[in-house]
């Protein structure tokens, strides 16, 4: 079916499609819509899921553990401060290995305020132990949400999975949208059935209990091991989603890069602004391309190192600032991942677009205009850099 | 399933369960936490009158009963905190410094 919807409406209509057993719910800009949405459905009985309205992230992350332990399917949304508020949650959801479905709308944390669209939040809690999916567009979302709970929920996997969207350049705005008709998606989901959980009454089950030395360690192993899992997971679930939707998804996407010498990773909507500036270059004949991160959790490093083997230079574009002084967070996994290559490209960071800095088709030729100086001179020069700010200085 | 008796500090990461996972109740029993104490109550048998009262105050189920009597102490899972002892009405529980029962 064909409908104009926002990202906001899409994961909230996903939602209704796959109709949960709980949500806990929470409002916070940019993600207080879906919440909202979804009690309209709740409302109208178009829906029987249990909607727990709270009075803090930290609380509805807290419903969601709750239920999922208990045996039930819960969903949540948030946003930035929300996020950092459920942080202690985020590692007690995953280390007790609830795969809970949280749909994240990007936006940049405090201080100082601001409602716009970077990733500071979820890379906060990118060593949560979440498997992180990011969305481009509005059609990602939906599709993105629709395959969280198959993969979250495999039992070599059992992590939660937070479905990301940028906030309100997705979140708010509208697009054309091809959505799954609701049978579909229900065959696609299918019953959750966990074989353990606390309303199992053969089987007494303590969730959660304290864990000394001589354990934590194996039980941080054990997750670990879930997280590789999750890779082919992943995919598999990607190849099943592609049969009912026709659509096609990897661990990233992979855009004009057959034999680019010149190539951006970034995730999340800049990526059409990237896709439209290398058409451009294309024209041109310059050999620019795209590695659009799809899997940020599970960091597809060893799949990145071999579609990045054959450039010459790569920009990391890092939509969250990460105060490493040393670059952003997906340049520092990008720099890990193509560091096992004999042959390495020449790697710069760029750090952009920060509480909802808009990046242009412009910006982009300019990085790539960069880039080929790097190819032709062989001299990195700065290597960790901001870009779109004003400066007193000419910025690099 | 593996069950808790079963699992030890020798047990490989790839027989625990996921996120450390309890399927079966009650097994805090297995557990030697008398090693935490510090001061240990001493129970003296002539003195007690089975009135009770050290049972529910008893923070860690150390005190066993056995048809209406109590018995020694559980001292596993004894604690120390001397509770028993502020509420025996009778000269039938003191405590001496360190972990040993003496």
């Amino acid at each position: 079916m064909s409908h104009r919807l926002s990202g906001n409406e899409a994961v909230a209509y996903a939602m209704k499609q796959i109709n949960p057993d709980v949500m806990g719910a929470f409002p916070i800009t940019p993600s207080t819509e879906i919440p909202e949405y979804f009690a309209d459905y709740v409302a109208n009985g178009e829906v029987n899921t249990e909607y727990v309205a709270v009075e803090s992230e930290h609380s509805s992350m807290s419903v969601c553990i709750a239920a999922q332990a208990a045996g039930a399917r819960s969903v949540c949304a948030t946003s930035s401060c929300g996020l950092a508020l459920m942080y202690e949650l985020l590692y007690v959801a995953a280390s007790c290995r609830l795969p809970i479905t949280l749909a994240c709308v990007n936006r940049a944390l405090s201080g100082p305020i601001n409602i716009n669209h970077d990733y500071s939040d979820s890379m906060g809690a990118r060593d949560s132990g979440w498997i992180q999916i990011y969305a481009e567009n509005n059609q990602e979302a939906y599709d993105n949400f629709l395959m969280a709970m198959p993969i979250g929920e495999t039992p070599n996997v059992r992590l939660p999975v937070m479905a990301c969207m940028d906030g309100f350049i997705t979140s708010h705005a509208v697009e054309n949208i091809e959505l799954l008709e609701t049978d579909a998606v229900r065959r696609f989901i299918g019953e959750y059935n966990p074989e353990h959980y606390l309303l199992k009454k053969e089987n007494p089950l303590a969730v959660g209990p304290y864990d000394i030395s001589p354990y934590y360690m194996e039980h941080k192993v054990l997750e670990a091991e879930a997280m590789k899992a999750a890779k082919a997971r992943i995919l598999e679930v990607a190849a099943a989603f592609e049969k009912i939707s026709g659509r096609h998804y990897g661990l990233f996407e992979e855009y004009r890069m057959e034999d680019a010498e010149l190539a951006l990773v970034l995730m999340g909507s800049t990526a059409g602004t990237a896709k439209a500036a290398i058409d451009k270059l294309r024209e041109d004949g310059v050999k620019a391309g795209l590695v659009k991160i799809r899997v940020f959790r599970p960091f597809p490093g060893e799949e990145l190192a071999r579609a990045l083997a054959g450039t010459r230079a790569v920009a990391v574009m890092d939509k969250s600032e990460g105060f490493s002084a040393n670059g952003g967070p997906l340049f520092a996994e990008t720099c890990g991942a193509l560091y096992g290559l004999k042959e390495r490209p020449h790697l710069i960071d760029i750090v952009y677009g920060l509480g909802g800095r808009d990046v242009r088709v412009e910006d982009i030729e300019k990085v790539f205009g960069r880039l080929a100086n790097i190819a032709a001179t062989g001299e990195t020069g700065p290597v960790y850099v901001h870009m779109g700010q004003r400066s007193r200085e000419e910025i690099a | 399933m593996i069950h808790a008796k079963d699992i030890n500090e020798r047990t490989p990461w790839q027989d625990l369960t996921p996120g450390g996972e309890i399927y079966e109740p009650g097994t805090a029993r297995l557990f030697n936490t008398g090693t935490w104490r510090t001061d240990t109550p001493i129970f003296h048998e002539e003195a007690c009158k089975h009135c009770m009262l050290c049972v529910p105050f008893c923070p860690d189920s150390a005190i066993p009963v056995k048809d209406g009597k109590r018995l020694d102490f559980d001292y596993m899972h004894c604690k120390g905190c001397g509770v028993c002892k502020e509420v025996c009405p009778f000269p039938a529980i003191t405590m001496v410094t360190g972990g040993a029962a003496k």
